[in-house]
């Protein structure tokens, strides 16, 4: 024993939990709002955007920061469209007035 | 800012991805939990903007704003119908920038703060990454062709499913190619372009061909299924960049959509390799033709009016062919008819009512229908034993009763128990078997009437009947 624990071992322990709490958190979401689960989640997994700016993110581009631009773009379309389609639905779920 | 308040702010960003998440347990909730969810995305882009060097930020600003422009268009605009295209369309662009990123890690792990040459740990991550997204991206884009009935421009998109010999040994064959050029890549002590690039195309041809042979009525499966690899994919590059964000959320969002393809196959009484190797539906209709005609009774739109105004319990099954005929808003206007002449009216809803997840529900919830009217199958089922009248509207396979007759082709499938209300009243366009192929019980019952006709047409027939 003794040394640093290597980075992907503490990944893996990250991806384990998550994983549990994921499966946790899906299994209370009512039936009702599949849908609106399945455009947020949509919305959730852009958050690769991240990534994406890192690799436009180099001061001299090459074609791997374009790349990394043109991969921003594709995900801010998803985080814009998930989020607000979902807010769409979302507005349309209402109780009976009475 | 340094690394460790960076990661911090990543921690916050994660937590409220998992309080939109937990938020959709209830419609009281899911309205906060969505802005939990833009709250945390908003995070996570301004913290790591903060981090880029100022040359380039003008220029990913630019980019922000154009896509996020786009998708606002596109949020706005879709129709709910028309969802499950826009769900998998966005998930092939997840998909694409998730390869997009790797091929720039590649090149330039420096940026992600990884080391040159990459790690061989990281390199294996960035493979699973690539693969995973590659699949996602040429998967959903046929999933989107055939969801937006495209197959009449181009045949790969036929809703059918498309199956050729030997079809499976060639996916294992190019799977088994594809994690040799993986191997190579791993092995390779610098940049290894070709392998790379031999590994991402084969990707790409798999997720056609993975998707191809799976017809229209497994697509509930296939969206929820791509739904998790778009997740995954997110995940593995989350691990080649050492991002816990990224892990997290991809975790969600991959569990999440196995949950919901757990869900669909179970609901559909399919496992999932079944649907996986696909074919089902290829000879559609061929089982009906062997049914003998037997009598039904039919009658008008007025008598089924006649028959829903003098009941005191309603339970109304919408399925697919009432959006198909765009008829929600008038099944709406029925409903709270019978509601103002004090009879109780409620909703059933079958888990694959629609054509993905939860997508019935939304469509009633459009035309307004209150949620608290709306139930699912589990909690209704018991009722129907009490139940006066049943109006089913375009939904054949999920009220057939022979799921409980053994050795029936859709025997332990869970059917919403129809066939135990008093009178059941069934609109349909005509006598046409469901996906299935199955000719229908229910039909032939004394207590059943049929009301033929298009769905829109005779549900506003039986609203002018009722006034």
């Amino acid at each position: 024993m003794g040394g640093s624990v290597d980075p992907t071992v503490i990944n893996l322990v990250v991806f384990v939990l998550a994983v549990f709490v994921g499966y946790h958190v899906i299994w209370n979401v009512t039936p009702a709002l599949h849908t609106p689960l399945m455009s947020v989640t949509n919305a959730i997994s852009s958050v690769i955007i991240v990534g994406a700016i890192l690799a436009a993110a180099p001061a001299e581009s090459d074609f791997g920061s374009w790349l990394g631009v043109v991969a921003v773009a594709l995900a801010a379309v998803n985080v814009a469209g998930g989020f607000l389609v979902t807010q769409r639905m979302l507005e349309m779920f209402r109780k009976k007035q009475k | 800012m340094t690394a460790n308040q960076l990661t911090l702010w990543y921690l916050v960003a994660s937590v409220c991805f998992i309080l939109a998440l937990k938020g959709l347990s209830s419609p009281l909730t899911a309205r906060r939990g969505n802005y939990f969810g833009i709250a945390g995305m908003t995070i996570a882009v301004l913290t790591t903007i903060a981090v880029v060097a100022r040359g380039r930020v003008d220029l990913i600003l630019m980019a922000m704003l154009l896509g996020g422009t786009l998708g606002a268009i596109v949020a706005r605009r879709v129709q709910m119908t028309q969802m499950p295209e826009l769900v998998a369309a966005m998930h092939s662009l997840v998909g694409m920038a998730a390869v997009l990123i790797a091929v720039a890690a590649v090149n330039h792990p420096a940026s992600f703060g990884v080391a040159d040459p990459l790690p061989t740990g990281n390199k294996l991550e960035l493979f699973i990454g690539t693969f995973v997204g590659a699949i996602t991206f040429s998967g959903s884009v046929i999933a989107f062709g055939k969801l937006a009935g495209l197959g009449k421009h181009f045949r790969l998109f036929s809703s059918a499913p498309v199956v050729f010999a030997g079809q499976h040994w060639l996916n294992l064959a190019l799977a088994l190619v594809m994690f040799g050029f993986g191997a190579a890549f791993f092995l390779a002590a610098d940049k290894a372009w070709t392998p790379f690039a031999a590994m991402t195309a084969i990707a790409f041809v798999l997720g056609v061909l993975i998707i191809i042979p799976i017809g229209g009525a497994d697509m509930p499966v296939v969206i929820s299924m791509l739904n998790s690899y778009s997740g995954w994919a997110a995940a593995g590059i989350g691990f080649s960049l050492n991002n816990a964000m990224l892990i997290i959320a991809g975790s969600l969002v991959g569990s999440s959509g196995a949950i919901l393809s757990y869900i669909m196959c179970r609901a559909m009484n399919r496992s999932f390799i079944s649907v996986i190797l696909g074919g089902f539906g290829a000879a559609e209709g061929a089982a009906a033709v062997g049914a003998e005609q037997k009598a039904v009774r039919s009658g008008s739109a007025e008598d089924a009016a006649f028959l829903l105004g003098n009941a005191e319990n309603v339970i109304i099954v919408p399925g697919y062919g009432l959006a198909v005929a765009r008829a929600q808003h008038a099944v709406k206007e029925i409903a709270d008819m019978l509601a103002q002449k004090g009879v109780n009216v409620r909703f059933a809803i079958h888990p694959v009512a629609g054509r993905m997840p939860g997508h019935m529900n939304v469509l009633l919830a459009e035309a307004e229908v209150p949620y608290d009217q709306v139930f699912e199958m589990d909690d209704i089922n018991g009722e129907f034993g009490t139940t006066d009248v049943v109006l089913v509207l375009g939904a054949n396979d999920v009220v057939n009763p022979l799921a409980y007759q053994k050795g029936s082709p859709i025997f332990g499938m869970p059917v919403l128990d129809v066939h135990k209300a008093r009178t059941v009243l069934v609109n349909k366009r005509s006598m046409a078997t469901g996906y299935a192929g199955l000719d229908n019980p229910l039909f032939y019952m004394d207590k059943t009437m049929m009301v033929f006709g298009d769905a829109k047409k005779v549900v506003e027939d039986m609203l002018k009947a009722l006034h």
